[in-house]
């Protein structure tokens, strides 16, 4: 019997729109290797010029935060409102500040 | 057992509050299965739909007409592709879903079970059902399943293009000598009552319906989508000069929507346990891409594996 076929493995895709915007997460593929990911995410996500620049990475290289965890993870900037400029107050007739 | 409840409370609480959930996110094991069932059917559907339009790319009666064609069928791979993407999140393999595909057990659109016996049935085909995918797919953009809804607003983007492509194909048929029209008659008159059975059981008759929309897997019922389908429909057949094959059809003033005639539903029950025109040849065509590609898949696996050892020793 014949052993059980392997899998290619699973990159994720992203994808820079126009120059001077950051790379988005497009989506997933198989791919046997990130030469040819680079190919097939070329035919999968850019067929209509959707992109001037594409990165692969193989999904099992992404550290991802886990969402059980979200709470922890985030909620300690929740009460940080010193954080932003409007926790300043400043008398309005001043200008460029 | 309390904690469970619990959680499917905190659950519907979030799908009620009209968040998105995630793959990571805890999600009670039926809607993580309903998604699988449904996401990995519907990427079976752009795969096996790609066959019988496949089927006239060569024969097409113009440069127009067959680059229109081949890019369509190029976006249904890519569709089925995201989809599949879209269902792997939830826990499934592509090869698993393969392997449900090929042995019945996962089922795609009754629709691709139809032959395209003329060049016309690709006009209706894109117009028809295109049409009525565009229909569920655009609720489907809201659905909230995340990687689910966001594929389908890519599709969304490149689906539109595929109706529009069948209708001008319609209406040039439509224009052009009386054989012609006929032949665009005769595909409507083939793939309209298929295309209405697309959205699905009635409402009474689909278990599944209630516990979508409760989850939001579904934001209206089939028998909605279906009457919004007619609707839409036939004013643009009779633009085209065609004629409905259903003499029960007829705008009713006081429901302010069209009636229409009962669905064959021996029919569809015939074609979904695959006794329709074409599901033996369906399978059999991705059987064969299967295993005319299995040593593709193993050479290119072997050749990464031989680049990776030459990397690393010259590391």
């Amino acid at each position: 019997m014949k052993e059980i076929n392997e899998e290619w493995p699973i990159f994720e895709v992203f994808i820079r729109s126009k120059n001077g915007l950051e790379h988005r997460h497009a989506g997933s593929l198989h791919a046997a290797d990130s030469t040819m990911a680079m190919e097939n995410a070329r035919d999968v996500y850019t067929r209509r010029q959707e992109g001037v620049s594409i990165w692969v990475v193989e999904s099992k290289h992404i550290t991802a935060s886990n969402p059980t965890e979200a709470g922890e993870m985030f909620e300690p900037a929740k009460d940080k409102v010193y954080r932003h400029p409007t926790f300043y107050e400043l008398p309005i007739e001043l200008k460029h500040i | 057992m309390s904690k469970e409840v619990n959680l499917e409370e905190q659950f519907q609480a979030r799908i009620d509050a009209g968040e998105r959930i995630e793959p990571k996110d805890w999600m009670p094991e039926r809607y993580r299965k309903t998604h699988i069932r449904q996401i990995s059917q519907h990427a079976h559907s752009e795969v096996v739909g790609m066959l019988p339009e496949g089927n006239w790319i060569t024969r097409a009666p113009s440069l127009r007409r067959k680059v229109g064609l081949l890019a369509k069928v190029q976006d249904e791979a890519g569709h089925g592709l995201y989809l599949y993407s879209a269902a792997e999140t939830l826990g499934i393999s592509r090869d698993q879903m393969e392997e449900q595909l090929l042995s019945g057990k996962a089922k795609y659109s009754s629709i691709f079970n139809y032959p395209t016996l003329s060049w016309a049935d690709i006009g209706a085909i894109g117009w028809l059902v295109d049409g009525a995918a565009i229909i569920n797919q655009v609720m489907l953009t809201r659905t909230s399943y995340g990687p689910y809804a966001r594929a389908m607003v890519r599709i969304c983007k490149e689906e539109s293009f595929h109706q529009r492509q069948g209708y001008e194909i319609m209406l040039g048929l439509c224009q052009g000598s009386r054989e012609q029209k006929e032949m665009a008659q005769d595909a409507l008159n083939r793939f309209w009552w298929p295309s209405l059975m697309m959205f699905g059981p009635r409402d009474h008759e689909s278990p599944n319906t209630e516990q979508s929309v409760r989850w939001k897997i579904k934001r209206k019922t089939n028998d909605e989508l279906r009457q919004q389908f007619v609707d839409i429909t036939v004013p643009q057949a009779d633009y085209l000069g065609l004629k409905m094959p259903d003499p029960d059809l007829k705008w009713n003033e006081e429901r302010g929507h069209y009636d229409f005639g009962e669905i064959n539903w021996d029919e569809f029950w015939q074609v979904v346990k695959g006794n329709g025109p074409c599901n033996k040849e369906r399978i059999a065509a991705r059987q064969a891409a299967r295993d005319n590609g299995e040593w593709v898949r193993e050479a290119a696996i072997a050749h990464a594996k031989k680049k990776r050892q030459s990397l690393d020793k010259s590391a």
